[in-house]
């Protein structure tokens, strides 16, 4: 009975490696939510006949277990969304560079790390989406001017937790500098009539709903609330055209330092930003492909062109503990 | 006390992280956020515990010791949101009476003047938690009140007390134990939670210590700041000791009789009734409810894929359900059996991991195990020459481990108390007939505790059924649950995908919760 039992216990506690020792197979981390990945590596599997393992979870902590597994990890490609995250993850030392002709060529040079450790897959536009019924989109110019006195009362916004928030003060520091960055975000807050919403489309509802008329939002929730209600009377508002243009951010991978199969991870990442996969890729989430021959999602598309702001995205992970230290000190929940 | 140091292990990688101080985020956050958050986390802590203890033990006596219209089956019913987490309750609350929920509708349509109502506050916030969490004190306090039998009662009533005097001067006092237990875990749930506060957007706590690891990307300053936590739950219970300590919980008569019940009449039966039926009503029809009618309305094929999760989900809810079970009787046998110091504080430490939120636990728990496994291999390597890859970490051993670690409070605390009701001179008689060690646990211990032990193992299998952070970071691969799913779904805001899987874990979240109310009204 004695050895039955212990023979079970290994057993249990044998199951991180057992399956892992493949040559042949690659094994992702992902931030990014399953449903949004595996329709991609499902098509890769058919395509090279290499399985794909994955696990998701959140990208903190992901990026300790890669940091605890130091050169044990069966980890080879790294996912994640937002750049902050990103370069995070560079930071600290678990992705390692990628000279690739493909990826250079695929993804413009704002949109991955400038020492290739990461590569951007898909692009989120963080823009203003504001009521139909209520404004004229001649009221509205820039992220800066939502603090403006006329907006008063009418200004939503989500939480200053979510990383999306962190990186748009984020690259507000990086452009105007902190004492401005900090006036203009105590602006925003003076302007809401209620607490910050715990999601983007709580926000829109509320938009909706009319308890405000302007908010700040990914793209893509707003062309989510669009598929299941095309009625809703909201617009979106491209700002900042005249000046740096609207905040990118990107979701993105690299190759963890101690791949094992760095060759066949080098080359999972250049497809995910070849044409055949941009096209799910962006549009399973509504988001903008990088690679910019591709066509976005017909929905995505019908909001027209616009300026993105050039700054590249590794910057905001240099000035988000900043970022989030001044939304703080103004009160920005 | 080997068992101890283990299950203590992530507690002191919390406290050991005070060797690397991290002053400008301390800084920072002591200039700013740190005082509204701690005010905001005791105003909750000062509202669900009464409010729990108010819905569990008026429920628990109203169920146990008296008699009313539909008793029988509020026995039961009155469980069943023990199945749905926090989290869920939160995200299906602000569905229903969020600004753009239907209630908020219907009032502006009919009342424009009333306005915008934002539930997001201190009262909406504890109301959820409380909702989620009266169970614990429920479960409790039933069980105390079942298996204290009638004679106390009626000795106290022949003294000539009033039924509500004897139950404020005799029952409630003998229950103490189970409440006091009871209550431990709904404060800890409530200083631990991060899924229901941060769906509210409401900031306690545990929001500085995410934010000081996700934000600021200082994983030290958030275990530095878990460690308050530890702390200050460390003083709550050594305070609840020190005041219980001199007390003694014994029961002398048999126990049994079910139809001693107190028979409510007129106006009171009534009023029991309508108070049962509106807390069942609130806690669990309502949420149900509105996620049917969500998850009907996102059904599609992936909905299959959802009976594997469930039946992962329930698999380590078992299985974990029994080891920490059997660690909590060790654990409470070796305390009762060797009153001291030594083992007061082992079992103290063993139950803190309660109190840590799920994710800071997580890393606890597998920073030692990287280092153990790469000492193991290493070492292996150099001695055999094999190249082996990792092997504890993301296995489902470590899972479980992580999972008994996390859960041992609530195991511990029926156990510990059921071990409570057995008097001394019943296990002096046993010895000196001459059984003793195992014999003892298996003859007199197991048999006397039996439905403490049974809520001990309920508890922890539904506890991680619904336990997210944890798994989410730990689970081996192809190894995801419907906690998992839920999260995946609701950190993108798709409230109505989330439902498909919030009901699933729901409906197998029933299957043990009907189970134990089957099994202690057998008893009883």
């Amino acid at each position: 009975m004695n050895k039955a039992l212990l023979t079970f216990i290994l057993a249990v506690f044998a199951g991180g490696n057992v399956a892992s020792s493949y040559a042949d197979e690659l094994v992702v981390y992902s931030a990014r939510k399953e449903y949004l990945i595996k329709p991609l590596f499902d098509a890769y599997t058919a395509k090279t006949g290499i399985p794909i393992k994955y696990i998701t979870g959140k990208a903190g902590a992901l990026l300790e277990r890669l940091k605890a597994e130091g050169s044990r990890t069966p980890a080879d490609l790294f996912i994640t969304v937002d750049a902050g995250n990103l370069w995070k993850a560079a930071e600290e030392g678990v992705l390692q560079p990628v000279e690739s002709a493909t990826l250079k060529a695929n993804v413009p040079t704002h949109l991955h790390d400038p020492e290739n450790r990461w590569f951007g897959l898909s692009v989120r536009a963080r823009t203003i989406v504001y009521n139909k019924k209520k404004v004229s989109p001649s009221d509205l110019s820039n992220y800066t001017s939502l603090g403006d006195s006329k907006w008063k009362g009418r200004l939503l916004l989500r939480t200053s937790k979510k990383v999306y928030n962190q990186s748009l003060v984020a690259s507000l520091i990086a452009e105007k500098g902190e004492a401005t960055a900090e006036k203009v975000v105590a602006s925003w807050i003076a302007n809401l009539p209620v607490e910050p919403f715990s999601s983007d489309t709580k926000a829109l509802e509320a938009v909706i709903a009319g308890v405000g008329d302007v908010t700040v939002v990914n793209t893509y929730y707003f062309g989510r609330l669009l598929k299941k209600d095309p009625e809703i009377p909201l617009a979106i508002f491209w700002p900042d055209q005249g000046g740096s243009g609207v905040h990118m951010n990107v979701s993105g991978a690299g190759v963890t330092r101690h791949s094992k199969r760095r060759d066949q991870a080098v080359k999972l990442l250049e497809w995910l930003s070849t044409a055949e996969a941009q096209e799910t890729f962006a549009s399973l989430n509504l988001e903008y492909p990088v690679n910019s021959t591709v066509k976005s999602d017909p929905l995505v598309a019908s909001w027209g062109e616009f300026k993105g702001n050039p700054m590249n995205v590794a910057r905001y992970g240099k000035y988000q503990a900043q970022a989030i230290k001044l939304m703080d000190r103004v009160g920005y929940k | 006390m080997l068992i101890a140091i283990v299950v203590a292990t992530p507690v002191l990688v919390v406290l050991g992280s005070f060797l690397a101080p991290e002053a400008d985020i301390w800084q920072h956050l002591a200039d700013n956020v740190l005082g509204g958050l701690i005010l905001n986390t005791l105003k909750l802590l000062f509202c669900v515990i009464p409010l729990t203890a108010v819905l569990g033990i008026s429920m628990g006596w109203l169920t146990a010791g008296c008699e009313y219209p539909g008793r029988r089956f509020f026995s039961w019913a009155l469980v069943l949101p023990f199945a749905i987490p926090p989290y869920v309750f939160a995200f299906v609350y602000l569905g229903i009476f969020d600004f753009s929920g239907p209630v908020q509708g219907v009032i502006r349509d009919v009342f424009p003047a009333i306005g915008f109502i934002d539930i997001r506050n201190t009262a909406g916030v504890s109301l959820i938690l409380s909702l989620a969490f009266y169970p614990y004190v429920y479960l409790m306090s039933r069980s105390a009140f079942l298996s204290q039998g009638p004679s106390t009662m009626e000795a106290a009533r022949t003294l000539g007390q009033s039924p509500v005097g004897a139950f404020f001067r005799v029952a409630l006092p003998m229950a103490r134990p189970w409440v006091a237990a009871g209550l431990l875990l709904v404060a800890m749930e409530t200083l631990a939670d991060f899924g229901a506060v941060a769906i509210f957007n409401y900031d306690t706590f545990t929001t500085a210590i995410y934010k000081a690891w996700f934000g600021m990307f200082s994983l030290n300053a958030a275990l530095q700041l878990s460690s308050i936590l530890v702390v200050f739950v460390l003083t709550v219970l050594v305070l609840e000791q020190r005041f219980r300590q001199r007390l003694r919980f014994h029961e002398t008569g048999a126990v049994s009789a079910p139809d001693r019940r107190l028979k409510l009449t007129g106006v009171s039966k009534w009023l029991a009734f309508t108070a049962s039926l509106t807390l069942f009503l609130l806690a669990f029809a309502l949420p149900c409810s509105q996620l049917g009618l969500w998850a009907w309305n996102s059904l599609n094929v992936d909905a299959l894929r959802h009976l594997e999760h469930a039946l992962n989900t329930l698999l380590l809810g078992m299985v974990t359900a029994v080891v920490t079970t059997a660690i909590a009787i060790v654990i409470a046998y070796s305390k009762s059996s060797n009153p001291g110091p030594v083992m007061r504080w082992a079992s103290r430490l063993a139950t803190l991991g309660y109190a840590l939120p799920g994710t800071v636990l997580a890393v606890g728990v597998f920073i030692p195990a990287a280092w153990l496994d790469n000492r193991l291999l290493n070492t292996l390597g150099e001695l055999t020459g094999i190249k082996a890859e990792i092997f504890i970490q993301g296995s489902l051993g470590l899972l479980i481990v992580a999972y008994a670690i996390r859960f041992m409070a609530a195991g511990f605390g029926s156990v510990d108390s059921a071990m409570q009701r057995i008097t001394p001179s019943i296990v002096e008689a046993a010895r000196s007939m001459g059984t003793r060690g195992t014999a003892l646990l298996k003859r007199i211990y197991l048999p006397m505790t039996r439905t403490g032990v049974f809520t001990a193992a309920i508890f922890v299998l539904v506890d991680v059924m619904k336990e997210m952070p944890i798994t989410l970071m730990m689970r081996p691969f192809n190894w995801d649950t419907l906690a998992v799913k839920i999260f995946e779904y609701t950190s993108e805001g798709e409230w109505e995908l989330a439902a498909l899987p919030a009901v699933g874990l729901i409906l197998t979240g029933l299957l043990p919760v009907l189970l134990l109310t089957q099994r202690s009204e057998s008893i009883k």
